[in-house]
């Protein structure tokens, strides 16, 4: 259990915010702070904005209302606001989206080098270092076709470390992957977890949750419905909808 | 029930010599059987008198068509008229001009196709921009003590050549340039490219050709003239952009949006994310198209025999009008047809390596 960790300081601060698809209202007044070093699990039926509320974070949706700060920074029509947040904040996606005709290290070292001017030998140097960290540092010299989901998905998180972000943001890292490979990508999310990373984590990995969260959020349509240390939502879920949810994924 | 290791064996054999692959190739059930015989007779009775015309009762050397006695093709008039399918007009003292400029062009083609030569980005980059610099000298001259040739005395096989590879240098970046103009969300720069593509994808070539020589000038200060090969040149130029930039935007669509997010999510810029993740892709899969269209301009280059220009096809015709060799119009045809054949043939090649060297696995 890692619940000692948070500072005071706000990494994330969601106020009030919505957003709409056309005439579709698919977040409805989200609240939500985090401080550094907390670690947020997301969850929620399929639909229910999950995806859509972590891609505002790091601007690859725009919201219409309601103010987001990360990292002390203002996210507003700015781009200069929007670079910066970009650099501190890493992402890691269901299906890895690594770039297929770079080798593993070129994925590792080009944001480095492109966007934060690192000299190529630093940055390569750095890559090394996480590869290690994420256990695969034998398969630098591979393209990413030529790996396993799990390996992809282990560089996945190390090409986002390479920037160095204050916060990390997950989206189902691991419901893309064969039912072996989920272990190894859950092992160096926790690790990362241990090592005082602030992140939120969208996943239905209910183990991790319990091992790392500091805070459960449940979203059903487009809001957050529950929110809970991890042991009182799933020992004591308050909503009728939390424990619909929970009684459907803790089934089997 | 006890589980054995099974061994692991070679396939079984299935070809045995080449009466077995005819057999299971050519003669496997009676429908086969007949399609065989009767395609093979009319391949035969078609090929032989035809290689017997071209090659065995073909008259190749001589200086007039005296020598054109054994009733096959009658090579001695492309024979002696071969200064002028490959040079045009372009003065003979000058020739090693052209074939300066010919040779560091296949030259360096070569080099990039080789598998294992080094530094090929370099080649590429210098192919691009330096290499236009330096064949447009040798061959207009008038520097260094080069003797000015002027274009109108360019043609043949070298003028198509100039046609092609500057509308295929040319028309690359421009079209990529439409395509992302395109695709872009700010709705001036936007609808500008789409009218442009739309506009010369719905002309066909000559007219642009003849709009070039006819209608180009009036826009022109009086006085100022202007290259008609030049015209030309843009004519063929913008027209093949507008349908590079179609072949473009196509590979960009089939870019999954998921290259686009990490790209964002990494915090590259527009430009770094253009050119260093989406166009290297997107133009791996673009290679069969591009070829395509450049196939196709290679081959559309001999509209300009209409303006007045004299490429390969245009000299051929000159050619079959001399009354000294009245009657060898096919010959002249068939020569400027392999021409064509052997570049088109060779870029389509070229793509299919080009294709697998870029092959990583996904
Ligand atoms: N680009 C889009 N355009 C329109 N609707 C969308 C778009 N993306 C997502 N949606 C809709 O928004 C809702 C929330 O989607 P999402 O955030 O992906 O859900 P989750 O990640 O929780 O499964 C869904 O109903 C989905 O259909
Ligand atoms: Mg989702």
């Amino acid at each position: 259990m890692s619940h000692s960790q948070a500072s005071d300081k706000l990494m994330v601060e969601l106020r009030d915010l919505n957003k709409w698809y056309g005439e579709f209202h698919v977040l409805k007044n989200i609240n939500l702070e985090v401080k550094q070093g907390e670690k947020i699990v997301i969850c929620g039926p399929s639909g229910s904005g999950k995806s859509t509320m972590i891609r505002c974070i790091n601007h690859l949706e725009e919201h219409q209302k309601g103010d987001i700060v990360v990292s002390g920074i203002p996210l507003n029509e700015d781009i200069k606001n929007i670079e910066a947040i970009r650099k501190e904040v890493g992402m890691v996606f269901q299906h890895f989206n690594l770039f297929p005709h770079l080798t593993v290290l070129e994925n590792c070292v080009l944001a480095p080098i492109w966007v934060k001017k690192m000299p190529r030998k630093e940055a390569e140097a750095q890559a090394m270092e996480l590869l290690e960290r994420v256990k695969i540092p034998d398969q630098a010299l591979k393209y990413p076709g030529q790996l396993s989901g799990g390996q992809q998905q282990r560089v996945a998180i190390a090409r986002s470390l390479c920037m160095n972000p204050d916060v990390m943001l997950f989206d189902e890292p691991t419901s893309a992957l064969d039912p072996e490979m989920i272990k190894e990508v859950l092992d160096v999310m926790i690790e990362l977890a241990t090592e005082g990373m602030t992140m939120l984590c969208v996943t239905h990995e209910m183990g991790f949750a319990k091992t790392v969260a500091d805070r459960v959020i449940f979203m059903d349509g487009g809001q957050i419905v529950e929110e809970n240390e991890p042991h009182e939502f799933f020992n004591n879920p308050q909503h009728e909808r939390t424990q619909l949810f929970l009684s459907q994924i803790l089934q089997h | 029930m006890k589980y054995e290791i099974q061994p692991t064996l070679p396939p079984p054999a299935s070809m045995v010599g080449v009466i077995g692959w005819m057999r299971k190739h050519l003669f496997n059930g009676p429908i086969n059987s007949v399609a065989t015989i009767v395609v093979g007779y009319f391949l035969i009775s078609f090929l032989v008198p035809t290689i017997q015309w071209i090659f065995i009762d073909a008259d190749w050397v001589g200086d007039s068509r005296d020598a054109c006695t054994s009733g096959g093709a009658c090579w001695v008039f492309i024979n002696n008229r071969l200064d002028q399918f490959l040079y045009g007009f372009y003065p003979e003292a000058e020739h090693w001009r052209v074939q300066t400029a010919f040779i560091l062009l296949i030259g360096s083609i070569i080099w990039l196709v080789m598998p294992q030569t080094p530094k090929k980005g370099l080649v590429a980059a210098l192919l691009l921009v330096v290499y236009p610099v330096v064949a447009f000298f040798l061959l207009y001259g008038d520097i260094f003590g080069l003797e000015t040739v002027e274009t109108h005395l360019w043609g043949g096989l070298s003028l198509t050549l100039v046609l092609a590879v500057v509308g295929i240098v040319a028309s690359l970046p421009l079209g990529i340039l439409l395509a992302l103009g395109r695709q872009s969300e700010m709705p001036i720069v936007k609808s500008v490219c789409v009218i442009f593509i739309e506009i010369w994808r719905g002309v066909p070539l000559i007219t642009v050709l003849f709009m070039a020589s006819v209608m180009l000038p009036l826009f022109f200060p009086e006085g100022m003239s202007f290259d008609k090969l030049l015209r030309a040149l843009i004519g063929i130029t913008l027209f093949q952009s507008a349908y590079m930039a179609e072949v473009i935007r196509g590979g960009l669509q089939a870019i999954p949006k998921g290259q686009y997010e990490a790209a964002d999510a990494l915090g590259l810029g527009y430009w770094q994310k253009m050119i260093l993740i989406i166009m290297p892709q997107a133009l791996k899969l673009m290679i069969p198209g591009i070829v395509n269209t450049f196939i196709a301009l290679f081959k559309d280059t001999s509209l300009v025999l209409i303006i007045g220009l004299f490429d390969v096809l245009a000299i051929g015709q000159a050619a079959n009008q001399d009354p000294k060799w009245i009657g060898y119009s096919t010959e002249s045809y068939l020569f400027v047809a392999l021409l064509f054949w052997v570049f088109c043939f060779s870029m389509s090649r070229y793509s299919q390596q080009l294709e697998r060297q870029l092959h990583t696995g996904h």
